[in-house]
């Protein structure tokens, strides 16, 4: 089954110099391990290929149901220096949550998973 | 260093979140019912640059002036409930905010019962060629490279200290505590570990109290303010409340907020905050003590009510992380809008019309974005193919160190109004301004280079 991370998971991102953080949150405590199994360092930097320059790196925070991805080379600069709208990184959240990630069905049936909308 | 232990509960309220936050927040969060503690933190990187350029032209200026108005709208409550301030609204002049205040309290009749505590010594700017002779290079710690390479337009230079002079501020009887460039937590964490008389190496504790400030620096961005979960539910925003600690002497603390408030205060709410700008969560690091993101543990207790325990910390780094800003050249940004039909291929030519005139003109930039806001400025490709648009926003910047250049590029957006695509609009803001770059170089000292220095008056 498709699923769209928008549907599991909520998020929140924020800068430091170049570097956009996304910290993205399972809605519900039993979706964090299917978080942390699909959102590989290698598939996000797949997902945000040609919007960053740089690598991704991943830090698990099962304490919060949560994972810390680090974006380098995302803004252009960074701070000042960009000239990007979004200078800042703070929407790299939800360009994160437009992944569709493919679940087995029956285990997104046990986890009862929203099918994607799109 | 010790601190005499008087409580076994302590509440700071967060009052702003940045230089330009809410005005209402300050006296909202005094006037809303029991607090111990205002916290203000009004200093972001940039803001220390523009700060000492207010200060080049006026030796009086160069702090956050709306402390002045905030303090102003609370002084009954610093002075008939003892309700203790703590802020970084000094900027690059601690001194001349204090004087501000000290002025405020006299014209109210209160002077007597204003304590002001000024804490100084961040501010390297005067020392830093004896530094940098010394051996410290203050390599940038994204790129590697020494200082030297832009020391001669460097603007400012602030270490970000901790929560030990603030702690001996209050000490000595200040209630109202004024910094310059201290870290945002700090501002949190000293007046509860001096309440609570923790120890300089109570490394758990501390940390406790540096996540406490993570989570309410940002003022109402963890009671409800920019919260993607459950936006739509997230009662009277107009009305919101900002955050209150209620720290207890075990190292434990709730996150609530004053009764009859809007917004909301949930483990949603509060880890969305947590997970804000975070670097390796392994280590936040701070001049006090190194915090543990992934030991955090939260749970809810009750409306508008998170409890936050199991916090480890250990020993800080023998380096402080030193804020510095230089002129980096010159920017401009402008915009014009396309309406539909073919809005979007519209702003497309106009970006094809004006770059080809650029060129034309043998204007050479550092940088060149063009971004099609609707469309595609935020979320680049991943945003999918766009439907037709009803309308589009062409936005183009430049960046060069030759101002001449910028300018020239802010005299040739308009003309596309009558010699360019058509079904255009937007332009009624005028020509681009030119802005001048003050970027941000972060580099490391060591500790002991760094004395503070406390008065109180």
């Amino acid at each position: 089954m498709r699923v769209q991370l928008v549907d599991i998971a909520h998020a929140r991102s924020g800068d430091k110099g170049d570097t956009a953080n996304v910290g993205i949150i399972a809605l519900r405590p039993e979706w964090y391990p299917l978080l942390e199994k699909q959102l590989t360092r290698d598939r996000v930097r797949e997902h945000f290929r040609g919007v960053i320059t740089g690598d991704v790196e991943r830090y698990e925070l099962p304490n919060l149901k949560a994972l810390n991805f680090l974006l380098h080379g995302a803004l252009d600069g960074g701070g000042t220096l960009s000239l990007k709208t979004d200078a800042q990184g703070k929407v790299f959240s939800t360009a994160l949550l437009r992944m569709i990630i493919d679940v087995p069905d029956a285990e997104a049936r046990q986890l009862s998973l929203p099918a994607a909308r799109t | 260093m010790t601190a005499d232990r008087k409580k076994d509960l302590v509440r700071v309220a967060a009052g702003q979140g940045f230089w330009g936050d809410w005005l209402e927040a300050p006296r909202r969060q005094v006037e809303g019912g029991d607090i111990d503690y205002l916290m203000l933190d009004y200093l972001a990187e940039v803001t220390m640059s523009i700060l000492q350029k207010q200060k080049e032209r006026d030796a009086k200026m160069g702090y956050a002036r709306d402390f002045v108005g905030a303090v102003e709208s609370i002084l009954p409550g610093i002075t008939k409930r003892g309700v203790r301030v703590v802020a970084n609204a000094g900027g690059v002049n601690p001194p001349a905010c204090a004087e501000a205040i000290r002025a405020v309290a006299e014209r109210a009749g209160v002077r007597k019962d204003v304590r002001v505590g000024v804490v100084t010594g961040d501010d390297l700017l005067p020392r830093l060629d004896e530094l940098l002779a010394s051996g410290h290079e203050l390599r940038n710690m994204d790129t590697g490279e020494p200082l030297s390479k832009v020391r001669d337009r460097v603007m400012s230079a602030n270490a970000y200290i901790g929560s030990v002079p603030i702690v001996e501020a209050l000490r000595r009887g200040a209630n109202v505590v004024i910094t310059g460039r201290s870290t945002d937590t700090a501002l949190t964490m000293a007046p509860i570990r001096y309440e609570l008389g923790w120890g300089a190496e109570e490394w758990d504790k501390l940390a406790a109290g540096i996540v406490a400030g993570h989570i309410i620096e940002c003022g109402a961005q963890c009671s409800g303010g920019n919260c993607l979960y459950d936006w739509r539910n997230i009662p009277d925003l107009a009305n919101v409340g900002y955050p209150i600690i209620e720290a207890r002497a075990d190292g434990t603390f709730d996150i609530t907020k004053h009764k009859g408030t809007g917004g909301r205060i949930s483990v949603q709410s509060v880890t969305e905050q947590l997970v804000y700008e975070m670097g390796d969560p392994h280590s936040y690091i701070t001049p006090d003590v190194v915090a543990d993101f992934t030991t955090i543990q939260l749970a809810a207790a009750g409306t508008d009510r998170v409890r936050v325990h199991g916090i480890k910390g250990r020993p800080p780094t023998d380096k402080l992380k030193v804020s510095i800003a230089y002129r980096a050249g010159f920017k401009a940004v402008g915009t014009l809008v396309y309406a539909w039909p073919d809005a979007l291929e519209k702003a497309r030519k106009a970006d094809e019309v004006l770059r080809a005139r650029l060129q034309n003109l043998g204007l050479s930039f550092d940088q060149l974005l063009t971004e099609f806001v609707g469309v595609s400025a935020t979320h680049g490709p991943l945003a999918g193919h766009a439907a037709d648009a009803p309308e589009v926003q062409f936005r183009i910047g430049v960046r060069s160190e030759d101002r001449a250049a910028i300018e020239r590029f802010t005299r040739e957006l308009a003309p596309l109004v009558l010699n360019g695509p058509p079904s255009v609009t937007g332009f009624a803001g005028g020509r681009p301004k030119v802005e001048e770059i003050v970027a941000y170089w972060p580099a490391l000292i060591d500790k002991r280079v760094v004395e503070t220095k406390v008065e109180v008056a």
